[in-house]
């Protein structure tokens, strides 16, 4: 087994090749994401993307903020040879809408917004509401989860350099 | 910034080990072994513990208290005192005449200096009451996992220092490696080719 801390940092690259594979997925396949998850009604990119160019020796970074942020400058960043390290996503499943931020490096995710829970009136409304909040949790975890099972599936496989890499290729030359 | 926040943030580990039987009584005896302590009127100046997550200023791990569903639900708490370089400064100057008047020197050594800066720090660590920051623990104990709500480099730390000394079970981050790992269910064909992976280049 590899040591953790040394992991860490070795395999860095596949938190961002993730990020930036989910960014050309939902701007060019999002009927592919509806076969992953029946229930979901949308994953879209949210307020904000940030893009880092690690191949020289100065990290060059690019942050779009913004909700109606133009998202041009990002695929002119790929086409430097940045990579998305950060991406604020927001998905809608059943009437309900969840946001938050997933960092490529750690896959840490903060701004966790969920649909709201309901309010504790009462002592015996605190646990139902802690297990309904973690129920909401579980839906956004288990929909990353599974992107991310998706996607080193093929990023492990013949698939990754002859199909998937090209596509991705022709997407940010465009 | 805890589980029942309107925002919140959170970092994802896999428990790693086993735990005697009955599991609630061990945790329960685990967590109560290493409780926060109260620091307010000691020297310390920083200390850190489980916590109840719904009464985190009173901890209590009494009967079932942590147990949600088939989730065990508590908290960390670091409680820190924050003493700011100028009040120290202040101080320091202070005792310093007084060292200088007693002694009817005009100069004090660098060792007492910091001897003087030691004796300041104690005694406002004394009267200085210690700032509690909680961070709640959700462990699903069946699945292995565990969710802890916060990104902090030090909260993060102290989690998984703190857990392996009062549970004897190692936390795993998960990151984009250890998960690809521990939970992607890849063959060891597919595992062995992960090992060896290299960065992509779109741009060529």
């Amino acid at each position: 087994m590899l040591d953790i801390a040394f992991a860490f940092n070795r395999f860095k690259f596949l938190g961002d090749e993730f990020l930036t594979w989910l960014w050309f997925v939902i701007e060019n396949d999002s009927g592919y994401l509806k076969n992953i998850s029946p229930d979901l009604s949308s994953l879209e990119t949210g307020n904000r993307i940030v893009l880092e160019n690690r191949q020289h020796q100065a990290v060059e970074r690019v942050t779009i903020k913004g909700d109606y942020a133009n998202l041009e400058e990002g695929i002119l960043a790929l086409r430097k040879g940045a990579l998305v390290t950060e991406i604020n996503l927001g998905f809608k499943a059943s009437d309900q809408e969840w946001q938050f931020t997933i960092k490529g490096e750690s896959l840490n995710i903060s701004g966790f917004k969920t649909p709201f829970a309901g309010s504790i009136e009462t002592v015996e409304d605190f646990e139902g509401a802690v297990l309904e909040k973690v129920y909401l949790y579980e839906q956004a975890i288990q929909l990353v989860d599974n992107l991310y099972k998706i996607f080193i599936k093929i990023r492990v496989s013949s698939q990754w350099p002859t199909k998937v890499v090209p596509t991705i290729k022709k997407w940010i030359h465009a | 910034m805890g589980l029942l926040s309107s925002s919140t943030s959170m970092t994802l580990y896999r428990v790693e080990g086993d735990l005697k039987e009955p599991v609630v009584e061990t945790v329960a005896s685990a967590l109560k072994k290493n409780a926060i302590s109260e620091i307010d009127g000691h020297d310390s100046e920083i200390t850190a513990g489980w916590t109840s997550f719904n009464n985190p200023y009173q901890p209590n791990f009494e009967g079932s208290s942590f147990v949600f569903g088939t989730y065990l639900v508590f908290s960390l708490r670091i409680d820190k005192k924050s003493i700011s370089s100028k009040v120290v400064k202040k101080y320091c100057a202070v005792e310093t005449v007084k060292k200088l008047e007693a002694t009817g020197r005009q100069y004090l050594s660098k060792s007492e200096k910091e001897m003087i800066k030691d004796h300041v720090v104690d005694m406002l660590s004394l009267r200085i009451p210690a700032t509690p920051n909680i961070y709640d623990v959700l462990w699903d104990v069946e699945d292995r996992s565990l969710w802890f709500f916060s990104n902090l480099k030090f909260a993060n730390e102290e989690l998984v220092s703190l857990f392996l000394k009062s549970l004897k079970l190692t936390l795993i981050r998960l990151f984009p490696y250890t998960t690809a790992q521990f939970t992607a269910g890849l063959s060891h064909s597919e595992l062995d080719v992960l090992a060896k992976l290299a960065p992509t280049n779109f741009t060529e």
